[in-house]
């Protein structure tokens, strides 16, 4: 591979853009195929179910075989809350394989003390969001409790198509919730996407326990469906 | 460092930017129960220093000694391990699986 290619590949990643990597194993020759020029590229179909699955794959054509690096942006998480949970959160997360973005204006929680090394955005969510740009291939957990800074972050990533969604609380502040998004516009069967209270059920009792089970279900979303993949394609 | 994907192609285009020779191995294959997914990397330098993995620890060590070949000669080889392969290679998986990887130059 032509070193101008593999740097091509990483700051396609870097921006977060899917592309294909075609490689022809015969001759060696290979090519970059963007989401935008796969349609008019001679393995339109083939490209066309790397980009929705994620999956590199090998294809034989019958004279030639060709490899597919399929690459699609890396899973990130972006919490609101500089909170205890996500002390605990961040590092799991990006043990396996997130890019994790806090969000918290309260400049007494989002200090670098309490999260060493996290891109920690001490703003309140209607000033990053759009930089943050959500995507099909973001999650977003909302953990601060305080509706000024999780409402704006979730009806956003309802209209955004992230993956994943969830928010802390009980039953009966989901449903107040659910109410107040509504007022907003969010449509129910948007909210109905939203995971709450947040976490697999399992028992969790401390923060760094939560933490598992929030994780745990981000990551059986992420795995289990291929819904965000295929809107993302 | 616990490395992912991203890093093993960062670090092959860093090397290579540092004037080392550097290989590339993609995982492009498996049957059965293959360790790695089709896609995963190992990055290799002429020293034979590497980052990443295709087998979980199996048969790094002969895709690192053919990378080196790969390196000298500069011609993409694919390579086959696996208990139905024995007699191409000395090396196997443990796991019983079988993996193709193929091991191109970063020029």
């Amino acid at each position: 591979m032509e070193l101008a290619l593999l740097e091509r590949l990483n700051a396609e990643r870097a921006a977060r853009r899917a592309t294909i990597l075609v490689t022809e194993i015969g001759s060696g020759r290979q090519r970059l195929v963007t989401p935008a020029e796969a349609p008019s590229d001679p393995l339109a179909e083939r490209l066309a179910e790397g980009f929705r699955t994620g999956r590199s794959a090998l294809v034989d054509l019958g004279n030639e075989r060709v490899f597919l690096t399929v690459q699609v942006p890396s899973p990130r998480l972006v919490i609101t809350g500089a909170v205890h949970i996500s002390q605990a959160l961040v590092p799991m997360a990006t043990g396996a394989g997130f890019d994790v973005t806090i969000v918290d204006p309260r400049t007494a929680f989002a200090t670098p003390e309490r999260f060493p090394g996290v891109d920690l955005r001490a703003e309140w969510p209607e000033v990053v969001l759009p930089e943050l740009a959500l995507d099909p291939f973001t999650a977003v957990a909302a953990l601060t409790h305080d509706p000024k800074i999780d409402d704006g972050m979730l009806a956003e990533a309802l209209a955004r198509g992230c993956f994943y969604v969830g928010a802390l609380g009980s039953r009966r502040t989901h449903a107040t919730r659910v109410e107040r998004l509504a007022g907003l516009g969010v449509s129910r069967e948007d909210l109905a996407r939203i995971h709450a209270p947040i976490g697999l059920d399992i028992g969790a009792v401390s923060p760094a326990e939560i933490a598992v089970s929030i994780l745990a279900e981000v990551i059986g979303v992420l795995r289990r469906r291929p819904a965000a993949r295929e809107q993302a394609a | 460092m616990f490395a992912r994907e991203e890093d093993v192609l960062e670090a092959a285009a860093g090397w290579r930017r540092e004037g080392r020779g550097v290989a590339l191995a993609t995982v492009v294959e498996t049957w059965g129960s293959a360790p790695r997914p089709v896609g995963s990397h190992l990055a290799v330098d002429e020293e034979g220093n590497f980052l990443g993995s295709v087998s979980g620890g199996c048969v790094e060590g002969a895709v690192v000694t053919e990378a080196a070949e790969v390196i000298a000669d500069g011609q993409a080889r694919m390579l086959e391990f696996g208990v139905a392969d024995a007699t191409a290679w000395e090396v196997g998986l443990s796991c019983g699986g079988r993996i193709s990887v193929y091991v191109e130059k970063v020029a």
